[in-house]
């Protein structure tokens, strides 16, 4: 049993790696495992009696698999890649880590979806959005996409294709795929008045016509129509409709389906998440959960790491965001400023190749809402001259930016500058949201994030 | 207070790499100047007229956006050349919008995409990606030597003409082909560029030289010598962005 003495050594590994906490011990045995037999991540992906699923899309693909997980625990034990470790590494260690599971629920880098579709022979996939992001890692969105549309045409023909049907170049794959099941929203009280500056498939996809939007809800996703050849959103087999969005604090809309429409309630704001939790939905529906079980555990689902969440440090609390990308970054700052305008912000601009080298992106997003309320800029991390630059030319004052490279003394500053009991809004890039972890474990406010229940 | 006429080409299509950062501070630094910047927008269909605009804005796009505009950008070729060429235009093109202005690109399978030729060069698909940070010397007046840091993301090399001049020698970085040491191209008060980052947030000089240009421009007399501004964020913003080319240019 060549497998089995591969699997024992690539654990073997990971204990190992946990114990030094290098990288929590995520991706080492999986790519050790990977040089040891590259075929070994689809033969244990065909042991799971239950098979497995992937999620991807540029934004939401933590959240919305977390979310998927919820719902799908009561009926399955789970291989899921809470940690975010989304390349065929991560998606080998947790197969390896996971030896009692049924279900394999894989969130998954966009650039790595079309090895880890082939190989591991999803019973479902997810895909969520395609935003620009970290084009020096990633390469255009038209590459991704076009490798995506190669990834689906080869997809076996039982596997089932969820799709966010808002987005055009997601919505034309449900055409190429016999089993499509399409989700969108629909609710044009919550249309944006036009496209955001960030918006980038606007047009069609088939004749690069601008598309018509009847609405347009977060960047390009929304309901479109080509007014030369007519190609338009497809017509959606699960629905958002009847939202509300509540601040800072939760969402709640009507899920609609075939089986019947039920009222869910989210503990986590904005129209980013309302989509998340319908993508969770779709694909739990497609792996067999009935409409209680999805309503049930997605009002049971709280943040992922960094998503959201709120960390208690003595009388007041940090509200951690993750920014990785103008559209993402856009729906952070949108749902800030519903939820009324910080007056103090916390911004942390790495760029390390995780965080995409090249920092362009903070000029496409529009920072320039939060300026409504914002009496201090604090910009930390590796590139915090080039944020207060991008604060500065969006006209506050050169007075109001602090530049503090340092993330620790950035965010002792932003704590002093907050009243008591209330809150501080911290937006971190990846990796500074990895090193605001470690700096708050390292004060005991929270645990590292291997050791977190999901 | 000179109003300052400026025409950005085609920003619904071309403004991946953040290009509506050049457009703020070109904006914000004439208006500390006293200046007001009068932005049109010039979209497919829009025509060129000679003499209307001061400073010409190119930006890059995504090589399908890129292809959407290339035929609309060629039937503006005469009109362009008079406006910059003849008439003393300044124009700034970057990335994608630099590949344009020259004579055309040639696809990885051969593929030909006409450009305007108002810039000395022409460009070839290349196998592999040229991207990172970058950092030039360039000396745009004698005797002002001065540093750019950028970042570049492109497949394109560019070859320039005999003859014709670069925008800035390479100290860090793969500029316009990997190989002959040099990035961009100038002529007379144009440049073209592959840095973006965005460009000027972080080399505040080349936004004012812009500026002085168009100012030259509108008012039929030399380049004025702007007020100095406290840059001083700007240049923390450049040290850290050439210390990174420094660092980890030319070597993806």
């Amino acid at each position: 049993m060549l497998l089995a003495a591969e699997t024992a050594a690539a654990r073997g590994v990971a204990a190992l790696s946990r114990l030094v906490g290098a990288g929590a011990g995520m991706t080492i045995p999986g790519k050790l495992l990977s040089k040891l037999d590259p075929g070994a991540i689809d033969r244990l992906a065909a042991r799971l009696p239950a098979g497995t699923a992937a999620v991807s899309a540029t934004n939401g693909k933590t959240t919305t698999a977390a979310m998927a997980a919820e719902i799908l625990r009561p009926r399955f034990r789970l291989a899921h890649n809470r940690s975010g470790a989304n390349l065929v590494s991560g998606v080998a260690s947790t197969l390896l880590a996971a030896e009692h599971a049924e279900l394999g629920l894989f969130e998954v880098d966009e650039a790595a979806l079309p090895e880890v579709l082939r190989r591991v022979r999803p019973r479902a996939v997810c895909l969520g959005n395609l935003f620009r992001d970290q084009l020096d890692r990633y390469g255009e969105l038209e590459l991704v996409a076009e490798r995506w549309r190669e990834a689906v045409r080869r997809l076996p023909a039982d596997t089932v294709l969820v799709v966010n049907g808002d987005d055009p170049q997601l919505g034309v794959l449900a055409d190429a795929h016999e089993r499509s099941v399409v989700f969108g929203l629909d609710d044009r009280r919550l249309a944006r008045p036009s496209l955001q500056h960030a918006a980038d498939s606007k047009y069609c996809v088939r004749c690069g016509t601008p598309y018509d939007y009847a609405a347009a809800y977060v960047g390009h996703l929304g309901e479109y129509r080509c007014p030369n050849c007519g190609h338009a959103r497809p017509a959606l087999d699960v629905a958002g409709r009847a939202v509300e969005l509540h601040g800072l604090d939760r969402a709640e809309f009507d899920l609609v389906t075939p089986e019947g429409t039920r009222r869910v309630e989210l503990a986590l704001p904005g129209l980013y998440n309302v989509y998340n939790a319908l993508g969770a939905a779709t694909l739990a529906r497609a792996l067999g959960s009935s409409l209680d079980e999805i309503v049930t555990g997605l009002s049971r689902f709280v943040a992922a790491f960094g998503r959201f969440e709120r960390i208690p440090v003595g009388t007041k609390r940090l509200l951690l965001l993750l920014i990785k990308n103008p559209a993402g970054a856009n729906e952070a700052v949108r749902t800030l400023v519903d939820g009324g305008a910080p007056r103090v912000a916390v911004i942390a601009l790495n760029d390390a190749i995780a965080d995409g080298r090249d920092v362009s992106w903070i000029w496409d997003v529009d920072f320039e809402l939060l300026l409504a309320g914002l009496d201090t800029l604090v910009a930390t991390g590796g590139r915090a001259a080039e944020l207060a630059l991008r604060f500065k030319y969006a006209g506050l004052d050169d007075p109001q930016i602090v530049v503090e490279p340092d993330l620790g003394r950035a965010v002792d500053l932003g704590l002093e500058l907050t009243p008591e009991a209330g809150e501080l809004v911290v937006l971190p890039t990846y990796t500074a949201m990895l090193a605001l972890q470690r700096l708050l474990a390292g004060r005991g406010l929270a645990k590292p994030y291997w050791e977190r229940a999901a | 207070m000179t109003s300052i006429r400026v025409g950005h080409l085609y920003p619904d299509y071309l403004n991946i790499y953040a290009d509506r950062g050049n457009i703020a501070v070109l904006s914000r630094r004439a208006a500390w100047r006293g200046h007001d910047l009068e932005l049109t927008e010039l979209g497919m269909g829009d025509p060129i007229v000679p003499g209307a605009h001061d400073l010409y804005y190119v930006g890059g796009g995504q090589d399908r956006e890129q292809l959407l505009v290339a035929g609309d950008l060629a039937s503006k070729t005469e009109p362009l050349k008079e406006a910059v060429t003849a008439g003393g235009a300044a124009l700034l093109a970057v990335c994608g919008g630099y590949q344009l202005l020259g004579r055309g690109y040639r696809g990885f399978h051969g593929e030909e995409m006409p450009g305007v030729g108002l810039l000395p060069l022409e460009t070839v698909a290349g196998e592999r990606r040229m991207i990172g940070d970058v950092l030039l010397e360039c000396e745009l007046d004698p005797g002002d030597p001065r540093t750019i840091a950028g970042f570049e993301n492109h497949a394109g090399r560019t070859r320039l003409d005999p003859g014709a001049e670069p925008l800035g020698r390479v100290v860090a970085g793969f500029g316009n082909d990997g190989e002959s040491g040099y990035e961009g191209c100038r002529l007379g008060r144009a440049i073209g560029t592959y840095l973006h980052g965005p460009l000027l947030p972080r080399n505040p000089w080349l936004a004012d030289w812009l500026l002085a240009q168009a100012l030259a421009h509108r008012t039929g007399s030399e380049a004025p010598t702007l007020a100095p501004l406290p840059d001083t964020l700007e240049a923390r913003a450049h040290d850290v962005a050439a210390a990174r080319a420094r660092a980890r240019g030319g070597k993806s």
